[in-house]
């Protein structure tokens, strides 16, 4: 067999059903999370270059290892203003289909390890305006959001 | 060895290793699974040898798939003594192969003992098992003495099988459809094995041919060029990181690495590179098929069958050439009757020429036949509503023509098996830009048409002009970019405005501009008081505009990388790229940029190949002028043409021989001469000359200062009794001395065309009558056209008869022909003979002009139908003696 298959990643299936992994990020003081199997790379602040006639979100675009990575200003996505410049924000590399968007955001945490069982639905009433439904929230009971980006734009 | 022989070897080689290992396999277990792909492949083989002229090899292969197709349908079973037959058989057929494979052609002798036995077999399905076996066990012996004579020993059937030879098999089956040479190697073991002693010498014959080349998948191909375009760029960035520090211990092994990676580059390139012959394979066929249908003799030439260029775009254009080709013999080339009564020859040509030229590839298209019909496509064009009346009338021909790439244009009347259905030209040009070509076409009424495609030899790397504007930079592909041009605030070339819409002047053309700062919407602070700007001269099929940009860097080699799926909706934007110092750039894509300035990408357009066309036809045609000072601060200028280069040579060079300054120049001396007689050069320094050269006579004209290269028309406004002058014009808006070159020429070598130049006078002008010039030395052309245009006449100048009569075939008419007798090919003698010939021109009187002129010579001409005959460059005889004619003519009208 001459033929490569690549390893399947374990964990790609949702391992363990009792508990999921969540890169999280600050955003506007809010807390936000990220399955951290879709996460490639958390970065510091980048040179970006600008991409004209792109949409208002889609900050730029940088090179990550010989890799042409689309910079996603995540703020600018979720309706709100334009972070200060003065300060740095980090980005968090997801790959989707294939392609990689960088999600710029205040700042990166810690990874949760939260329980399944605690998840909830969205609360559709309070979704902030402006914020597109194809980005879902996720809830859990604790004091933050998540939010999940398996939907593409 | 011939292609189709070897890939023959090498694929029958491979069927011929999996047959071994299956045959073993059924008869461990008539699978009908395995019996079917052995029939298959031995089916193969049989109708290849069939189509090669292999008769033995194909009766061999025929008697043994009967026995095959008696398995198959079950009227025989599977028994080890057949299966050894056909195993005998097999080695057969791999002798027949080893000496085709030395020798190219078939052993001497048949198999007439095995095919019978074969055929006994096939027939003895019917009959009792038993006296076959037996009848078969006899014959066997027989079949290794028969084979004896053969180039090779017949080896000893593989009988028992073991459990490996199962392994390899199944692997073989398995990927016998990825068409992978692998399997022919793993599985040539087994059938070795046992006739191992016998076979160890046939061994490495036989795979000989199968070891020169291997099957890989494409696939693999494409990820290791991707692989070797993400080393380039790598190895582009630490160049870039190393650049500068001259004591860096990276320097000398990043020097190797790059040039590993540059060999390895082209290596893997050149996998990827394919014969475009592949591409045109089909076509004499197609062409037979159309030519058969239509009832037209149509010969197809292909030039150029082994230039090389990548897979990729090989498979790309194959489509559009397909249909161009198609396109010429249908639409292009007339029936043979109508042919014949437009005087061509019956059969028509169609030529396809390859070949490279500066990272791109060239293939031309080219048909002898009636060409565009302007009027049908116009009448088209108001019918399919792609233009108003007003619009098309006021298009030139050109422009009309490019509506042919238009969607739903098909100006066939009759919608053919072949093509008319309009749905062709536009997707052409649509395939052939987007792999970055460009496509343009000439036409010529009743000459033929040529395509002309341009493309680049490779999608993966591309070389790129990387510009800036608004503080972001942009790559723009380079086989776009036609010039860059720098505009200043204080130059002559400066950005106007024609309703609000930016244009340039450039060599008396309009360019329309776009900004690409305005197109990306990019603000910039800075954008107040810009000192200078550049502008990228693109060409997009043959629409050629201008971007505007702030500054413009290098050109790189770059890997075209598709853009994100979320921006892929932005048009102007071809890919992007990271370039060597790390950074992410955007590749601009000058289709989209084309289209976005509202220019459809051809009305208007199409000044490129006006200009090709526009040097024939003489009334506007433009002329390339150098323009100098010399004695005195007002400019003077002389058809580019005419001078041969332009040197500059160091006053200290200039030596004096019995008065006269000359320099040593190229080996020899050359003479030079000034504008106005002196011989007072500068003190010191280095001083321009101009070159002219004709044939072995080189002389310098020493001038003061090379002002620029235009491009206008030559009218000469107000003609000059002073001696080397020929009169004053208008050249690129300022009064201009045209001088004549042609005065000083014989003042440096008396000899220069066998007699001395007289001053030239002019003569009146009579309404423009038509000059037709033919002489073969492009200098006597350049010399002559100025000086009778200045005397009032139209002229044409062609550089040999053979020209001449193209035009006659086009309907050009003329008042008169002046034509020199000495001219390689048709001579000015069977020339006059042509042109009294035909009657077309056989009223136009001809005038003969020539080096020798004995009335030997003057009686021949007359003779030949010369009315009358002129020392060369015997300016006033000539000069008068067109007059004269033109006022017979006139007096005879």
């Amino acid at each position: 067999m001459n033929q490569i298959v690549p390893a399947k990643r374990p964990g790609t299936e949702l391992a363990a059903p009792e508990t999921q992994d969540f890169v999280t990020m600050l955003i506007e003081g809010q807390l936000f999370g990220i399955p951290v199997l879709t996460v490639q790379d958390v970065l510091g602040p980048q040179k970006i270059t600008r991409i004209p006639l792109a949409p208002r979100e889609v900050a730029g675009s940088l090179n990550l290892r010989g890799r042409i990575v689309t910079a996603i200003d995540v703020r600018l996505r979720l309706g709100l203003s334009r972070g200060s410049d003065d300060k740095k924000g980090m980005s968090v590399v997801v790959d989707m289909g294939g392609e990689l968007y960088s999600l710029m955001v205040d700042s990166v945490g810690e990874v949760l390890s939260l329980p399944s069982a605690k998840f909830e639905r969205n609360p559709r009433p309070w979704i902030l305006a402006g914020v597109s439904s194809r980005w879902e929230f996720i809830a859990w009971r604790q004091s933050f959001w998540l939010f999940w980006t398996s939907v593409s734009f | 060895m011939d292609d189709l022989l070897s890939e023959f070897l090498t694929e029958t080689g491979e069927s011929i290793a999996v047959l071994d290992v299956e045959l073993v396999k059924l008869e461990q277990s008539p699978d009908p699974a395995v019996l079917q792909n052995i029939f298959r492949l031995v089916h193969t083989i049989k109708g290849t040898c069939g189509f090669l002229g292999l008769p033995r090899l194909e009766h061999v292969a025929h008697a043994s798939e009967n026995v095959l197709g008696k398995f198959r349908d079950g009227e025989l079973t599977v028994t080890p003594s057949i299966i050894t037959l056909i195993l005998g058989a097999i080695d057969r057929i791999k002798a027949i192969l080893s000496h085709l494979e030395q020798t190219e052609s078939e052993p001497d002798g048949n198999d007439q003992d095995l095919i019978d036995q074969l055929n006994a077999v096939a027939e003895g399905g019917e009959a009792k098992a038993e006296p076959k076996k037996a009848k078969v066990k006899a014959e066997k012996p027989k079949v290794e003495i028969k084979a004896a004579p053969e180039p090779e020993p017949e080896p000893e059937p593989v009988r028992e099988p073991e459990p490996e030879p199962e392994v390899a098999a199944g692997e073989a089956h398995e990927e016998a459809p990825v068409r992978s040479n692998v399997p022919a190697n793993t599985a040539q073991p087994p059938a070795v094995r046992d006739g191992g002693n016998q076979l160890s010498a046939e061994g490495p014959k036989d795979s000989a041919v199968a070891a020169q080349t291997i099957r890989v998948n494409v696939e693999l191909l494409e990820n290791l060029m991707t692989l070797v375009s993400e080393l380039v760029l790598t190895r582009n960035q630490l160049l870039q990181m190393v650049r500068g520090r001259d004591d860096s211990e990276f320097t000398a092994p990043l020097q190797r690495l790059s040039h590993i990676t540059t060999d390895l580059q082209e290596g893997v390139m050149k996998t990827r590179m394919q014969p475009i012959g592949n591409a045109w394979a089909k076509l004499p066929r197609i062409v037979r098929d159309l030519s058969v249908e239509m009832g037209k003799k149509i010969d197809l030439q292909m030039l150029g069958a082994e230039t090389e260029l990548d897979r990729q775009v090989l498979e790309l254009i194959k489509d559009p050439l397909t249909h161009m080709v198609r396109n010429s013999a249908d639409h292009g080339l007339e029936p043979p009757n109508e042919r014949k009564m437009a005087g061509k020859p019956e059969i028509g040509k169609i030529v396809l020429n390859a070949y490279h030229e500066g990272g791109h590839i060239i293939i031309e298209i080219s048909d002898d036949g009636r060409g565009l019909n302007i009027e049908r496509i116009k009448a088209k064009v108001l019918q399919n509503g792609l233009a108003t009346e007003a619009e098309v009338e006021s298009m030139t021909a050109q422009q009309i023509q490019q509506f042919i790439f238009k969607a739903g244009l098909s100006t066939a009347e009759k919608v053919t098996s072949v093509s008319g259905r309009g749905v062709g030209m536009d997707v052409v040009r649509t395939n052939i830009e987007r792999i970055g070509g460009t496509v343009e076409m000439k036409s010529q009424p009743g000459r033929g048409s040529t395509f002309i495609i341009k493309i680049p030899l490779t999608l993966a790397i591309v070389s790129a002009l990387i510009v800036e504007c608004a503080e972001e930079r942009f790559a723009i592909p380079q086989i776009s970019v036609l010039e860059l041009v720098r505009v200043t605030a204080n130059s002559e070339h400066g950005i106007e405005m024609i309703n609000n819409a930016p244009v340039l002047r450039l060599r008396d053309r309009l360019l329309p501009l776009v900004s690409l700062k305005k197109l990306l919407k990019l603000n910039d602070d800075k954008d107040a008081e810009r000192q200078e700007t550049f502008i990228v001269v693109t060409q997009v099929g043959t629409y050629t505009f201008g971007i505007i940009v702030d500054r413009v860097f290098d050109t790189e080699e770059i890997v075209v990388k598709p853009v994100a799926p979320i921006l892929r909706h932005i048009t102007m934007f071809s890919g992007n790229t990271i370039l060597g110092d790390g950074s992410v750039i955007m590749i601009l894509d000058p289709n989209g940029i084309a289209s976005s300035t509202g220019e459809s990408g051809m009305l208007g357009g199409g000044q490129a190949a006006e200009a090709t066309t526009a040097r024939d036809s003489h009334s506007d045609s433009k002329t390339s002028l150098l323009v100098f000072r010399a004695c005195g601060d007002d400019l003077k200028a002389v058809p580019l043409a005419l001078v041969a280069r332009l040197e500059e040579i160091d006053v200290k060079d200039i030596e004096h021989s019995h008065g006269k300054p000359m320099v040593q120049y190229r080996g020899h001396l050359m003479p030079l001469l000034s504008v106005d007689g002196s011989t007072n050069f500068r003190a010191e320094g280095r001083q321009p000359v101009l070159v002219f050269s004709d044939r072995d006579h080189t002389m310098g004209l020493v001038v003061e200062e090379i002002v620029d290269i235009v491009e206008d028309r030559l009218k000469v406004e107000l003609t000059a009794n002073q001696p080397g002058v020929i009169g004053t014009a208008v050249i690129a808006g300022k009064a201009t001395t045209i001088v004549d070159a042609g005065y000083y020429l014989p003042q440096a070598f008396g000899d220069w065309f066998g007699a001395a130049a007289k001053d030239f006078g002019s003569s009146d002008d009579s309404g423009a009558p038509r000059l037709l010039l033919v002489d073969d030395s492009p200098f006597f052309r350049n010399l002559l056209t100025p000086l009778l245009s200045v005397a009032g006449y139209d002229v044409v100048a062609v550089e040999g008869a053979d020209r001449a009569l193209h035009l006659r075939e086009q309907g050009r008419e003329f008042d008169l022909i002046i034509s020199d007798i000495e001219m390689p090919g048709m001579s000015g003698f069977e020339f006059a003979m042509a042109v009294r010939g035909d009657p077309r021109w056989q009223h136009v009187p001809m005038i003969a002009l020539s080096s020798h002129a004995s009335d030997k010579d003057f009686e021949r001409g007359r003779m030949v139908g010369f009315n009358d005959y002129v020392a060369k460059f015997d300016r006033d005889s000539l000069l008068s003696t067109i007059a004269q004619t033109i006022a017979a003519l006139k007096g005879a009208a």
